[in-house]
């Protein structure tokens, strides 16, 4: 690279300017040179990514983000899977294995599922869209940091892949049986889990956080 | 990435843990983030003791995950419980070796490898070890990504429960076993969140700090 490209790097249209960065997993002082787009900066020690700068980070995240909720709404309100031998077949929704587990009794069962399966993700999106779609505007909401702090904890909870991975399993051994069909409820729920993780792939915390402390914040000062 | 002189504890810094902030640390407690509000401190707070207790509760609860049935079921008048590995037996019998790896891998291998990898983790720590350090890091790394994998059991377990009802053909309730299970896989989660994986590098530091 040549001095004179190295002078308009900083400059340059969707370059992160250069910043101290602490490892998380180490502890290191990484001293992080601007970043250009779709690059990421990893710890010189340890190697875990310190942050990434991914093109229009907001707006692609909260395009993919209202994608996720129509996929979520119809997961959730169309049948899921049916079962039995033709003309008697038995339809169920998301949602209704957690109701079977709460009417045998297993309450925390139910819970358990009913909250990595359907309220994580929900959370998520709603936290996702109700950061970002102020945000494309250059705005925030009251509350809003406090939304992008929980995100960061409700992420390990939601396990929709793990669900799905559950479905493929229960349908083998279940197929010996009787006839399993697929809903429209299940190839949603299949597109939900590709979005969502494709969004919150393309979120960038390190940016974001940078943009909710530029932007103007709307109504009521927290 | 240029490497600075060295951690960021030994230069009084520390890192956000929800917004990644640089933030100046005058005393150890007591302080948020005044960009998000988020409680500062140089390492997680009782990290060893905390992740130890989680891990040790996880052992416990192991045990009658895998023991207990997590299924029962009944078909015409027969009652048959199901533990996790009659089901990954079942699959065996039946050819189906790569579903039966499956399920062994993330129900019995997954968790029983997470703790023994938590509890190695814990003790290089405890003995402030200082070989290995990027494989320590690795896997810990390793352990955060895979736990959640163990849920599976669990969610086929609800699938079946909402599938095989009553009056048709037969009914499958869910067993304890299967909320043992949860609770290993929830509480080792929360084990390798407690777990901070700065502490394997902190012996390091010190030896720094001892010749200068």
């Amino acid at each position: 690279m040549t001095g004179e490209s190295l002078h308009h790097l900083d400059s340059e249209a969707g370059s992160l300017h250069a910043c101290l960065s602490v490892c998380h997993e180490c502890d290191l002082l990484n001293q992080v040179p601007a970043l250009p787009p779709d690059r990421a900066a990893r710890c010189s020690r340890c190697g875990h990514v310190l942050f990434r700068n991914p093109a229009n980070c907001v707006e692609k995240t909260l395009a993919l983000s209202f994608s996720a909720l129509i996929l979520w709404i119809v997961a959730n309100v169309f049948p899921f899977l049916s079962f039995g031998l033709p003309g008697n077949l038995i339809e169920t929704n998301l949602v209704s294995g957690v109701v079977s587990l709460y009417e045998q009794n297993q309450v925390i069962l139910a819970i358990v599922v009913l909250t990595t399966s359907i309220i994580a993700p929900a959370l998520q999106i709603a936290g996702l869209i109700y950061i970002l779609a102020p945000l494309n505007r250059g705005r925030r909401l009251p509350a809003s940091k406090q939304v992008m702090r929980w995100l960061g904890h409700i992420k390990p909870w939601s396990m929709m892949e793990v669900f799905m991975l559950g479905i493929l399993v229960s349908m083998v051994k279940l197929g010996g049986m009787a006839d399993v069909v697929p809903g429209i409820a299940l190839w949603a729920f299949c597109c939900l889990i590709v979005v969502l993780s494709w969004a919150l792939s393309t979120l960038e915390p390190h940016v974001i956080w940078e943009q909710l402390d530029r932007a103007e914040e709307t109504g009521a000062a927290t | 990435m240029k490497g600075w002189a060295g951690n960021a504890k030994s230069a009084s810094l520390t890192g956000c843990h929800a917004c990644g902030l640089v933030c100046q640390m005058r005393e150890e407690h007591h302080l948020a983030c005044p960009r998000c509000g988020s409680p500062l401190h140089f390492r997680k707070p009782q990290s060893i003791e905390r992740s130890t207790a989680l891990v040790i509760a996880a052992f416990i609860f192991y045990l009658p995950a895998n023991l207990l049935p997590i299924t029962h079921t009944a078909a015409l008048g027969k009652v048959q419980s199901d533990t996790i590995m009659s089901g990954v037996i079942y699959f065996i019998s039946h050819g189906d070796w790569p579903l039966a790896l499956v399920i062994f891998t993330a129900s019995v291998a997954v968790p029983l490898l997470k703790l023994l990898i938590l509890t190695y983790l814990l003790w290089t720590v405890k003995r402030r070890s200082r070989s290995r350090q990027l494989d320590r890091t690795k896997l810990y790394r390793i352990t955060e990504a895979v736990g959640r994998w163990s849920m599976v059991d669990v969610f086929v377990v609800t699938v079946l429960v909402a599938l095989v009802q009553l009056g048709f053909l037969a009914n499958i309730e869910a067993g304890p076993g299967a909320l043992y299970f949860s609770m290993v896989v929830i509480i080792t989660m929360f084990a390798a969140m407690a777990f901070d994986p700065r502490l394997i590098w902190d012996p390091t530091e010190e030896d720094d700090e001892r010749e200068i």
